[in-house]
């Protein structure tokens, strides 16, 4: 399996040479199976460009979305397979108990704010709510489950061949502990991270920045780290960076984390255009 | 095993009140009491832990107004749970330090997205002393 990183940014696109290393686009992440089965995480603006190298031989693509907030989801009217006819394009998000996916996704893929409709749209559309636990999409078995971050949201375990992706962009697993995260299944996401083999997990704030923003639903940086000690992941990739935080800002926090914590797996912060291999 | 979201959240939440709260799963049982709730029930709940529906629900001896023993199903936790709707009434219990209280026990039943059963919570009070 192959996880590239097409979007990085939390909030809002940061575009620019100050932040040309880590990237500006927000998120999407594309997951490859040895058999060429893609599946996209979130719709970000970064899943333009993932968009355009999906091969035209492809006649299925599926699109989890973690949650529907905009930074999420506003590259998805520009993501190519969706204009492809006899495209087979899905799209999982979370449920939410009081409109549909397609609903709630028509806001945005509608007038005034998007010229062209999800009904509209040439491919074979199908939306899902994501149910909670497993299900099986080609050779991935994709394991949902609600984490903590306002409004419907949830995070994914990604198994194939062996070995487990988990992502948690939006995620704020200390809201509302004081000390150290809980343990024995008390904190939101964790067993969608146990002994996982790559953890890409938000890391949008600093602690001071923290303290201003409790309850918007993202981690800081050594939060993240903690997340993954205790949930044993093998690798952490800090995600859905701050838009305040440039390239020199974010190398400048990732290096004094690494001093300060001491984590004992490989801690890195994503790059757009990084590719690992699982 | 891994905990409901909206179970860890109550108990986040529960964890900051100061109203006595209690937090049973779709079995009954207990999860979690609060600080507050510690007081009135008498013992501190990282010495008690979790414990099963039918260990809780005879260990503080509940009795109605006139002594008589409260069955576990007539309970407000339990009723919630078994009714899915809330549950309110006062009776006694005698806490884990012996003594005997007055308490008033409002219980909601905790149901997520596509219905499921997550558990039930507890608010309850102490009452006047009679």
């Amino acid at each position: 399996m192959k996880v590239a990183l097409w979007g990085t940014r939390g909030s809002l696109p940061t575009p620019g040479p100050e932040t040309a290393r880590y990237g500006g686009n927000t998120v999407a992440v594309e997951v490859r199976a040895d058999d060429n089965s893609v599946l996209v995480l979130d719709a970000g603006t970064g899943i333009r460009n993932l968009g355009r190298t999906i091969p035209g031989t492809t006649r299925r693509v599926d699109v989890l979305l973690s949650h529907l907030h905009m930074d999420h989801i506003q590259g998805l009217g520009f993501f190519a397979p969706l204009y492809v006819p006899d495209m087979e394009v899905h799209i999982w998000g979370p449920p939410s108990p009081a409109e549909s996916l397609r609903s709630r996704l028509g806001r945005y893929m509608s007038p005034p704010l998007f010229p062209v409709r999800l009904r509209d749209l040439p491919c074979r559309l199908t939306l899902h709510e994501v149910p909670v636990g497993d299900v099986h999409i080609g050779p991935f078995t994709v394991d949902a489950s609600l984490v903590c971050h306002p409004g419907p949201t949830v995070g994914y375990r990604i198994t194939a061949g062996g070995r487990a992706l988990t992502y948690l962009p939006d995620h704020e697993p200390a809201l509302g502990v004081r000390g150290p995260l809980l343990r024995d299944g008390w904190t939101s996401g964790g067993s969608l991270a146990e002994d996982t083999d790559l953890l890409i997990h938000d890391g949008q704030y600093t602690d001071a920045q923290y303290e201003e923003r409790v309850g918007w639903g993202h981690s800081t940086f050594d939060r993240a780290v903690e997340f993954a000690r205790i949930t044993r992941a093998r690798k952490l990739v800090v995600f859905h960076h701050d838009p305040d935080h440039d390239d020199v800002t974010l190398a400048r926090l990732m290096n004094e984390l690494v001093a300060r914590s001491r984590p004992s797996m490989p801690v890195s912060a994503g790059r757009e255009g990084e590719v690992f291999t699982l | 095993m891994q905990r409901e979201l909206e179970i860890i959240l109550t108990r986040q939440l529960a964890s900051y009140l100061a109203t006595p709260a209690f937090i049973v799963d779709p079995e009954g049982n207990l999860l979690f009491y609060n600080d507050p709730a510690e007081t009135l029930l008498g013992h501190r709940f990282d010495e008690t832990g979790e414990m099963l529906a039918r260990e809780w629900s005879t260990l503080f001896s509940p009795t109605d107004a006139n002594g008589a023993p409260l069955p576990p199903d007539e309970l407000p936790l339990l009723i919630a749970l078994r009714t899915r709707h809330p549950s309110h009434r006062e009776f006694w219990i005698t806490g884990l330090d012996g003594a005997r209280r007055h308490l008033v026990v409002t219980a909601l039943p905790l149901v997520g997205q596509a219905g499921r059963v997550l558990g039930a919570m507890a608010l309850f009070w102490e009452g006047e002393a009679r």
